[in-house]
């Protein structure tokens, strides 16, 4: 029986899998052998989890539609910091009139981004159509593009509120606080309890949950099975009646809405919203994340967003630590894995992709 | 007679994963005879080919039984380089050209001719210049004994397709030990006058002491140029005949002669009623299967088949109809004209297709038993959605009785609606394909290649399962098949496809001739 289900684990997960998920459970031991704080590396996983769990999330429709792994998720990403800086903006202009409670702050923050991730999807699908075949190496030096010209674009936009613009000359700044504006750590907080000594950030979570609910009734719709069909069979599904490149502009646009909602609950819960080169590696994490969690370049599911954002983010933080504690030499070893970890795991997941 | 026979082929049998699929071929060439070796698709011609050319494939696999004789030495070919060094050559049936060389590099290509430079002396033979006029003048005396009047310095690209084929036959007489040449329907895409240009030219190499082997299923052509005449079928060699003693008829009785079995309808049907279907003037652009003006009139509770060897355009008939491959001219359903080129019209006409090619196109490998059935109504026609409110989302409970009801009333052998359909083995994804076209309630159904890749027992069971669609709920069945047993064994009409179009119309108990002499590219029609 144990058997059994180790022969389908290691078929299903893949070798790659499960030398992360072994490097994973060492970094616990050892983090237990070093007598580190167990509980402060749970409570920073947790947070960790629901941080990046939209993200990862993003990953899902595009996947499906069968564009592959959005590369280009920083184009959301993009549109959610223009959300978040225009609340900013609205919050200091209108400030003597009306006070914006943090909540609100970040609905409307949500809300001013969706027009412009939903144009920017339908833009970012259509090139996507032109392009079958090539769209991971298009996505990526697609997203490279737009946060390059972000950058001078930051620079420009008239956002005026002294919180974000630089004291001197024009243009925002490389991070903006979220302090003064009662949105950090809003979600974390929501209900928030203790275990023990872990604190358990309930609102973060609940939001990465509902989420995942909501992209699970969409794959349950006419619209999602059309889309999963077309993402994995483009002939069968012409052959059904189903307009491919409709459904692919769907996933597209899809994934790029979640990426603007994913950068959202990010920066609230770090405490600032990061522009400029801020964006630029971050669908690699997400990418990876999802590949970890058991999805391929054709194929995932929210099982494997969930496990792979666990999994992922979890030996993010542990890792650190450990490093630390090892040896002092080692300090930024950490870091290192993190970063062998996320690319080979790319590139081992680019490697499957031409299979079957 | 006391000539010596150039290549003999002797008890040669071949089987692939336990599949015997050649068995006891005996085969003599002399120098100078042209030798027809004809067959359906699928009778053993190409591997019989690829072992005479030592393919990996074969190697690979394996290898074959019996012995290969050239000049009466027995030789083991056990690659093309070795096939090339004993003097056979092949002109393969899609060019193997380079089409930004002149005629003559590509006539020369590895073995051009080559003359001393400076370098070589110190550097030796890799340094060596090519010797242009050499070779100019090789490739013209290859170009003069076929009788082709164009230059050896053109470029290949954007030749007609006939000089491009002759190029090929100029570079396997330009070696100098050629002493056989095989054609591997060397006609098959060549106009007519361009065809017969090319038959000139094999009798023109014959004369010349060259050995020709000649494969193809015109039998015009076959009894017109050969010597000797083999007829292939289902692997065993079935004649060989001197071409003396036979005639068009005879051939095409051998090709295709096969015990049919009767599966249906106790007697022929004949159908008067409506019509169901029926096309004008249909073209349909599907690469390797181009349909070229057929005209077809199916009638209600037809089951009508269409045959004919592969290329010939069959199966581009329901691929057009359904929308699939671009297509013109007009269709009409139920008398009601279709539009074209939009599978959803289509299927809103009531038409279903079942694929033939069930991996790229019928299934969503990855995706559950009951999701592959129900998907195309659930798109199209709306079924197996519950509202919610706002959201109308799948209706899991239905969905799964559905598939369970179709799981049994088809047999559908698998652990249950959820298993992915890769799992399942070749019939029971047929059957599935099956059941999504049924999940459509069409009132006609295609389907292509029904048996195509599933074993034999699964293939009767499909068949089976077409026919009492057919009889219990009046369902009109255009079957598109390779195999001919099995369009006479269940259809009640067939119409034969040659060269993108219908070559006739017969009944399954016609004589195997008729059939042989429609496939053969024989037009004729008659009503039926």
């Amino acid at each position: 029986m144990i058997k059994d289900f180790a022969g389908k684990f290691l078929a299903n997960f893949g070798l790659a899998r499960v030398i992360i998920l072994a490097f994973f459970i060492f970094l616990c031991i050892m983090a237990v052998v070093f007598q580190l704080d167990i509980a402060e590396l749970l409570t920073s996983s947790l947070v960790r989890i629901g941080m990046w769990g939209v993200l990862v999330l993003a990953m899902l429709p595009a996947i499906k539609s069968g564009i592959g792994p959005n590369f280009g998720v920083s184009l959301g990403i993009l549109c959610g910091l223009v959300g978040a800086l225009t609340a900013l903006e609205m919050a200091y202009r209108l400030g003597d009139s009306v006070q914006f409670g943090g909540g609100t702050l970040f609905i409307i923050a949500i809300l001013i981004s969706l027009p412009f991730a939903i144009l920017t999807g339908i833009a970012y699908g259509w090139l996507l159509n032109r392009v079958k075949g090539s769209e991971m190496m298009i996505a990526t030096y697609v997203g490279f593009s737009m946060v390059s010209i972000m950058k001078i674009a930051w620079l420009f936009l008239p956002y005026t509120s002294p919180e974000m613009a630089w004291p001197i000359g024009r243009g925002v700044r490389v991070q903006i606080s979220l302090a003064g504006r009662g949105i950090t750590r809003l979600l974390n907080n929501f209900l928030s309890f203790n275990i023990g000594e872990v604190i358990v950030p309930t609102g973060l979570l609940l939001f990465f949950a509902f989420m995942c609910f909501l992209v699970w009734l969409f794959m349950r719709s006419k619209t999602g099975v059309a889309m999963h069909a077309a993402g994995d069979n483009p002939r069968f599904s012409e052959a059904a009646g189903i307009n491919v490149n409709r459904s692919r502009m769907i996933g597209t646009t899809l994934s790029t809405i979640l990426g603007a909602i994913g950068i959202l609950v990010y920066a609230q819960s770090y405490g600032f919203v990061q522009l400029y080169e801020g964006p630029m590696f971050m669908p690699f994490v997400a990418v990876a994340a999802v590949l970890i969690g058991g999805a391929s370049v054709r194929k995932a599911t929210i099982t494997h967003v969930i496990v792979g954002t666990a999994l992922f983010l979890g030996i993010q933080v542990v890792a650190i630590p450990v490093a630390n504690a090892f040896t002092t030499e080692w300090a930024s070893m950490g870091e290192i894995s993190r970063k062998i970890i996320q690319n080979g795991v790319i590139l081992y997941a680019l490697t499957q992709a031409g299979g079957e | 007679m006391g000539e010596p026979f150039l290549l003999q082929m002797k008890n040669i049998g071949k089987s692939y994963y336990g599949t015997q699929v050649l068995q006891d071929i005996n085969l003599s060439l002399k120098p100078g005879e042209i030798h027809a070796i004809v067959g359906e698709n699928g009778a053993g011609k190409s591997t019989l080919m690829n072992i005479l050319f030592g393919m990996e494939v074969i190697h690979s696999t394996g290898g074959y039984e019996g012995e290969v004789l050239v000049d009466g030495k027995k030789e083991e070919i056990e690659s093309p380089q070795r096939a090339m060094e004993l003097g056979i050559g092949m002109v393969h049936q899609e060019f193997m050209l380079l089409p930004n060389f002149t005629i003559t590099e590509n006539i020369k290509l590895n073995r051009e001719n080559l003359k001393p430079s400076f370098l070589s002396r110190v550097f030796g033979e890799k340094t060596k210049l090519l010797n242009f006029p050499q070779m100019n003048s090789d490739s013209r005396k290859a170009l003069d004994k076929l009788d082709i009047d164009i230059e050896e310095y053109v470029m290949v690209a954007g030749l007609p397709v006939g000089y491009m084929q002759l190029t090929e036959i100029a570079r396997e007489i330009d070696k100098t030990n050629v002493k056989v040449i095989v054609f591997d329907e060397p006609t098959a895409v060549l106009a007519e006058s361009e065809a017969d240009r090319l038959l000139e030219a094999m009798k023109k190499i014959a004369d010349e002491g060259i050995a020709i082997l000649f494969i193809t299923h015109r039998l015009d052509e076959v009894l017109a140029i050969s010597d000797n005449i083999t007829v292939l079928r289902d692997g065993s060699l079935v004649a060989t005949k001197s071409v003396d003693e036979t005639d068009v008829n005879q051939i095409a009785e051998l090709m295709v002669g096969r015990k049919i079995e009767k599966m249906v309808h106790g007697e022929e049907r004949s159908f008067k009623g409506e019509t169901a279907l029926k096309t004008e003037n249909l073209v349909v652009h599907m690469p390797g299967e181009k349909v070229n003006g057929v005209d077809l009139e199916v009638r209600k509770g037809e089951f009508f088949g269409i045959g004919g060897l592969a290329g010939q355009g069959k199966v581009g008939v329901a691929n057009g109809i359904m929308g699939l491959y671009p297509g013109r001219g007009k269709v009409w359903i139920n008398g009601k004209q279709l539009e074209l080129n939009n599978p959803s019209k289509s299927m809103a006409q009531g038409l279903a297709y079942v694929s033939e090619d069930r991996r790229g196109v019928g299934l969503l490998l990855d995706s559950s038993i009951e999701l592959n059935i129900v998907i195309t109504s659930l798109h199209n026609q709306n079924k197996f959605l519950k509202n919610f409110g706002i959201i109308r989302l799948l209706d899991n409970k239905g969905i799964h009785e559905h598939a369970l009801k179709m799981i049994k009333d088809l047999d559908i052998r698998c652990t249950g609606p959820g298993q992915f359909v890769k799992r399942l083995s070749g019939g029971n994804q047929q059957k599935v394909c099956i059941a999504r076209a049924l999940t459509m309630e069409p009132d006609i159904l295609f389907v292509s290649e029904p048996t195509r890749g599933i074993d034999v027992g699964a293939k009767r069971l499909v068949l089976e399962t077409l026919v009492r669609l057919n009889e219990e709920l009046e369902m009109t069945i255009i079957m598109t098949s390779s195999e001919l047993g099995e369009l006479r064994s269940v259809c009640d009409r067939i119409a034969i496809v040659s060269e993108g179009k219908i070559a006739g119309i017969l009944r399954p108990g016609d004589p195997d001739k008729d059939f042989g002499l429609l496939m053969g590219g024989k037009r004729k029609r008659r009503g039926a």
